[in-house]
Order: C-alpha cells, then sequence, then structure tokens
C-alpha cells in the first residue's frame, strides 16, 4: 500500500512539473521539421509540443484569421506572407536579449525587408523556385523559362507546373520580364496571352506532387523548388534544376512569434533552439533548402552542402522575393489565375 | 434525401393506447435532439454561410460586415480584365458548373448502366450468398478515398501496369495517355461512387416479388415489357435514390479531377476551395458559390420530389 501510494505521489509530481514547463503549440507546414528534432526539443526542455500543419501560406493566414490567432505560439510564414501578418497586426516583437541565440542569425538574413532587425521573426529555411527537366528526356539548351513557357517539341504535353498562383504568375512575369505587381495594362494582357498559349502544352498543375511526377515519369520536365528536386534527383530521376536566366523565384520561411500567444516564454526557447547550429542544419538535412543560420556546416551532410540545387553556378541571374500587391492590383492577378484555370 | 423517402411521417394509429394528443406530447420533446443536430450542424452552418455571401471581402481573406452583392455580381457579370467595360455575362463560372454537372451527370449514368445489373444479379442470389457479394461490394470502401485515387493513378500512368502489361503483349507500341485526361476523371468518379448506386437498387430489387415477372410472362408480356412496365415502376425509388446519391457527391467532387485530371480547370470543388485557401482569399465568392450551387442541387430534389409525388398520386 505504502508503495502503491509513493509511486502515485512520484507519478502526480511527474506530472505536475511537466505542467510546470508547460506547452508550445506550433503551426507549421506539412513534413517540414524532422520528428527527432521535435523530441530533442521536449527532452531539453520538457515542454510539450503540438503541431498541427498547413499546406499553403494562405490557407494558414486563413486559419488563423478564422479564429485560430491566440491558439499558437508560433508558424512558418514565406517572406511576404510575414510582411503581410504583420501588417495586419498579427504578429508579436522579441528582443535579442528575449532570444540569445539572436546573434547566430546571417548577416544577410538579420536586415530583411519583411522583417528589419529580426523583430518578430528567425529565419527557418530558404532556397528558390525555378524549374526541373528530366534530361533523359531532352538534353538541348534549358537556361531559359521558355521550358515551361513555351517549351519545345519532346517536353510538349509533359510539363508540370505547381498549382499556386503566386509562383507561376511570378515565373511568367520574369519570362516575359515585366515586373511584379504591374498594373501596366499591355504588360498584363501580355502575361495572359502568354500564359494562354502556354496551358495546351501543360500535362498537369499540382504543387505537392511536383517532385512525384518527376521521379515517375508522369512530367519530363516542371515547376519546383530546388530542395524539392534534390530529393527528385535522391530518388532516381534524372532532373536538372535551373537558375534560368530571366531570373528565379527567391523565398524564405520564417518562424514567426504570433500575437496572443498562449505559451510567449515556450515559443521564445523554441526559436532559440532552433538558431542552435546543428538544430538548423538538422532541419536542413531533412529538408534538403538551405538554412539562414551561421555556422551549420560542420553539421550538414555531404549531399546536401555540396548539391547543385542548393549552389547555384557563379553569374546566374539573382532570384527575385514575391511581393506582396495592394488589393486593387491582386485582383487583376487574381482574374489572370481564375482565367488560366477556368 | 427527403425526396428518395418514400414513406410519409409516422402516423398516430399506429400506437397502442392513447390518442394522438398524447403521442404528440411525447413526441414534441423525443425530437428535440433530432432538431438539435439538423440546427446546429446543418442549418446554422448554412445560415452563416448564406450571410457571409452577402458581406464585403476583406483583402487576403476573412469578412468586413457590410452589406453587398459584390459575390453574386462576380459570379454573373463580368467587366473585363480591367473591369472597365460594360458590363457583360459572365461565362467564366457558368461553364466552370456546367462542366461539373455534366461530369457529374456522365458519372451517374455510367453507375446507373453498370450498377442496376450488378445489383439484380446480387438480389437474385440465394440469401445466404448475397451478404457476401454485399461485402465483397464495400471491402474497397474501407480504404481512405485519396489513397484508392492515387492507386488509380499509379494503375494509369504511362509506366503503370496496365500500359507496360498492354505493350508486352504488343497490342500498343506507345503507351496510351491514360493519366490527366477526363477519361481518367471519369473511371475515379465512376470508381469513388459505384457502391451508392448498387446499394440503394439492391434494397428495392431485394423487395421485388419475382412471381410478378412469372406472372406478367405466362401473359405473353416480353421480357422488354416485363422490365419496363413491371420491374422499373417497383425499383424505381431505389434507381432515383441512387441515382441522387451519386450525382450529389460527384458534383462537389475534386480529388478526382486534380489527382487524375491533373487540376487544369476548376470544378467547383476547387474553385469554392480556392477562394478559402488559395492565394484568391474571397471567402464571400466561396460562400456565393456554394450558395448558388445548394440552390442547383435543391433545384433538382425539388423537381425529383414533385416527379414522385405525382407518379405516387396516380
Amino acid at each position: 500500500m505504502t508503495k502503491l501510494m509513493t509511486t502515485a505521489a512520484a507519478l502526480a509530481l511527474m506530472a505536475g512539473a511537466a505542467q510546470a514547463e508547460g506547452k508550445l503549440s506550433v503551426y507549421h507546414w506539412f513534413e517540414y521539421i524532422p520528428q527527432e528534432l521535435v523530441d530533442k526539443f521536449e527532452a531539453e526542455t520538457g515542454i510539450d509540443v503540438t503541431i498541427d500543419t498547413y499546406d499553403s501560406n494562405e490557407a494558414m493566414l486563413a486559419a488563423l484569421k478564422a479564429g485560430k490567432l491566440g491558439q499558437y505560439d508560433v508558424a512558418v510564414p514565406a517572406d511576404f506572407m510575414v510582411g503581410i501578418m504583420a501588417a495586419d497586426g498579427m504578429l508579436d516583437t522579441f528582443t535579442p536579449e528575449e532570444v540569445p541565440n539572436h546573434a547566430n542569425i546571417a548577416a544577410q538574413w538579420m536586415d530583411v525587408p519583411f522583417d528589419a532587425g529580426r523583430k518578430s521573426s528567425i529565419p527557418y529555411q530558404w532556397g528558390s523556385t525555378s524549374f526541373s527537366v528530366n534530361r533523359d528526356v531532352y538534353a538541348g539548351d534549358i537556361s531559359s523559362l521558355g521550358i515551361i513557357f513555351n517549351p519545345p517539341d519532346e517536353l510538349k504535353g509533359k510539363i508540370n507546373v505547381l498549382d499556386s498562383q503566386n509562383e507561376v504568375l511570378i515565373l511568367g512575369s520574369l519570362y516575359l520580364g515585366i515586373p511584379q505587381c504591374s498594373t501596366d495594362r499591355a504588360q498584363l494582357t501580355a502575361l495572359n496571352d502568354m500564359l494562354q498559349a502556354a496551358k495546351p502544352h501543360w500535362a498537369s498543375f499540382g504543387s505537392d506532387t511536383s517532385k512525384d511526377v518527376l521521379v515517375s515519369g508522369d512530367a519530363a520536365a516542371g515547376m519546383i523548388y530546388n530542395g524539392f528536386s534534390a530529393k527528385a534527383r535522391a530518388e532516381g530521376a534524372n532532373v536538372e534544376y535551373v537558375y534560368p536566366k530571366e531570373g528565379h523565384v527567391l523565398w524564405m520561411d520564417n518562424v514567426v512569434l504570433l500575437k496572443d500567444a498562449p505559451n510567449r516564454d515556450n515559443a521564445l526557447k523554441f526559436m532559440n533552439f532552433l538558431l542552435v547550429p546543428e538544430n538548423a542544419a538538422a532541419v536542413t538535412n531533412y529538408a534538403a533548402y538551405t538554412s539562414g543560420v551561421t555556422g551549420v556546416e560542420p553539421f550538414l551532410d555531404e549531399a546536401i552542402k555540396n548539391s547543385p540545387e542548393n549552389n547555384p553556378p557563379a553569374g546566374i541571374t539573382p532570384g527575385a522575393f514575391a511581393q506582396a500587391c495592394d488589393a486593387e492590383t491582386q485582383k487583376l492577378y487574381d482574374a489572370i489565375w481564375t482565367n488560366l484555370k477556368k | 434525401m427527403a425526396g428518395a423517402a418514400p414513406q410519409g411521417p409516422p402516423q398516430g394509429s399506429g400506437q397502442a393506447s392513447g390518442g394522438s394528443t398524447g403521442y404528440r406530447q411525447i413526441v414534441g420533446p423525443l425530437l428535440l435532439p433530432t432538431w438539435a443536430v439538423i440546427g446546429v450542424f446543418l442549418l446554422l452552418p448554412v445560415l452563416l454561410m448564406g450571410v457571409y455571401s452577402f458581406l464585403t471581402k476583406e483583402f487576403r481573406g476573412g469578412v468586413i460586415w457590410d452589406f453587398t452583392l459584390a459575390a453574386y455580381d462576380q459570379f454573373f457579370v463580368t467587366r473585363g480584365l480591367f473591369g472597365d467595360e460594360p458590363p457583360q455575362i459572365e461565362w467564366t463560372y457558368i461553364a466552370i458548373f456546367w462542366r461539373s454537372i455534366w461530369q457529374a451527370g456522365v458519372c451517374t449514368l455510367i453507375c446507373l448502366i453498370v450498377g442496376f445489373p450488378t445489383a439484380w444479379f446480387i438480389a437474385t442470389r440465394p440469401p445466404a450468398q448475397r451478404s457476401v457479394w454485399l461485402f465483397l461490394i464495400t471491402v474497397p470502401y474501407w480504404v481512405n478515398l485519396l489513397i484508392r485515387t492515387v492507386s488509380l493513378k499509379f494503375l494509369l500512368r504511362d509506366n503503370g501496369p496496365l500500359n507496360e502489361g498492354l505493350m508486352a503483349i504488343g497490342l500498343i507500341s506507345d503507351p496510351l495517355p491514360l493519366v490527366n485526361t477526363n477519361l481518367a476523371v471519369q473511371l475515379g468518379l465512376f470508381y469513388s461512387y459505384l457502391p451508392f448506386m448498387v446499394l440503394p437498387i439492391y434494397a428495392a430489387v431485394e423487395r421485388y416479388n419475382f412471381a410478378l415477372s412469372e406472372a406478367a410472362a405466362d401473359l405473353y408480356a416480353t421480357r422488354w415489357t416485363i422490365l419496363r412496365e413491371i420491374v422499373l415502376p417497383v425499383v424505381k425509388p431505389g434507381i432515383v435514390a441512387g441515382c441522387i446519391l451519386v450525382f450529389v457527391p460527384s458534383l462537389g467532387a475534386f480529388l478526382a479531377p486534380d489527382l487524375l485530371g491533373g487540376a487544369k480547370t476548376f470544378m467547383i470543388g476547387s474553385l469554392i476551395d480556392e477562394q478559402f485557401k488559395g492565394s484568391q482569399g474571397n471567402w464571400p465568392f466561396g460562400a456565393a458559390v456554394s450558395m448558388i450551387l445548394m440552390a442547383l442541387v435543391l433545384l433538382v430534389l425539388l423537381v425529383q420530389a414533385r416527379a414522385a409525388g405525382k407518379a405516387g398520386a396516380r
């Protein structure tokens, strides 16, 4: 009886201890953090982590707007979405003292336009979006976005494009050499016409399937994220990721501190944890993109460190971040997208 | 599926004792849970959706509580890409609806053509065997719809077993383009919804008294006449129920069009999805499209209910 009582008391104490350390509620992309890293954080801090996932920046924004703000501590929006959420007052701020590893943020990612000085966010991973070509199917010149928008005969009907308005319209704009968030009639009409002419050559629209269609051979070329293309190559597809001469889309996902976070302290502990080089490298080894933290190199897998997808050749056209257009301009781009998929 | 249920409201006369007043006194409170479920899970969401469809869109998702018809205007009227041309009828969304309706209609027809003989076959087996056949029909549906649809894609793709098999036996030299076609979408929908056709028809056929067919045959009715004049009127409720159960969900389906058809064109379902989860973030428009879809479905059910009512009166 005494033994039973002691056990019960011990259990109660343990439960109490775990509760004292508290919880952390993370809103994250699907398949974007290795479980071992979450386990490591829980073991180090005793904090109980819950992760819900989303599959697009917009879906995350919609869920938070629909009443989930105040339930989550951190989320992982892309660059332009950090700006949108900050403008909507959905982010909380912190000081570098609250996140001791703040100094580990790589210098080039400290004063980003969407969060100057990193007051609400820390870098998670960054990468690029352009396209990949199966070199078994097409061996010719693949340096231009024309591969997607005006494809050679060998690739016609074998192209997958991302099912994502932003990426398709920005890459299309880069191909035509027109700026983002344009309100110029001639430019937008040209973009609309170019996309309408290109669509018959496309086999499918798909974002989360963009790697699988290249591996399975359903598509011989496709818009894709650089890390995803590296994974396709690792899975046996002879695909080459291209940094096109017209430019590519640059993106960075960031861990943000949400407004009304129920566990603000734990959220800051989590952000601090992710800024430890070894932990940032663990994410990179899993997701195959690039970390925004200094000192990760010793912890990176060789294959990731040296992948052609993550190490663009010198002299490429630099990438461009997506811009958040204003409401009136966005309406025009929405119409072009609906027109493309009608 | 109110229109598919032939029974009227339960009558008090069936009660062993107590007049109809006593029955009503009991049944009123007993129905409360039903009303609560209908109210909370059916009427309230639909009401919310209806209200949202008349609100002003907030940029990038959300609504502003100002009454407007903008969402319905966007559905039916176009003023050109830049919004400064004279208003014309907007065909974009009507075309998307028509595509979905056509697809659901074809799917229903195929399910009927295949499902009726299947149901007939099962219903005419000895009773012990019937449950085995029904069991076999339902087994695939224990697996998640998404997984079944993806599996179908694996079978149909250029280097999938179907194409490889046909090439191995020399029937074709190049793979047939099956994936990302309307044919694949139809196959996916048909495969998803077939049981919804088979089961109600089976239930109707099972109740059919086959002595009626024999009697008709004895009176020199041809097989075609027996089918048309005797069998069909009896099993018609099952067929109608099956058609509705297949047509309505396939109207809003977007898993098969997205995965098997390549998501190249919007279906009603993916159009609505885009308004909430895509870049457009236009909740009132998403709600308006949903309301228009629901109005269409209700119209179909009403027409069916009236037709059934007339048939019953005859």
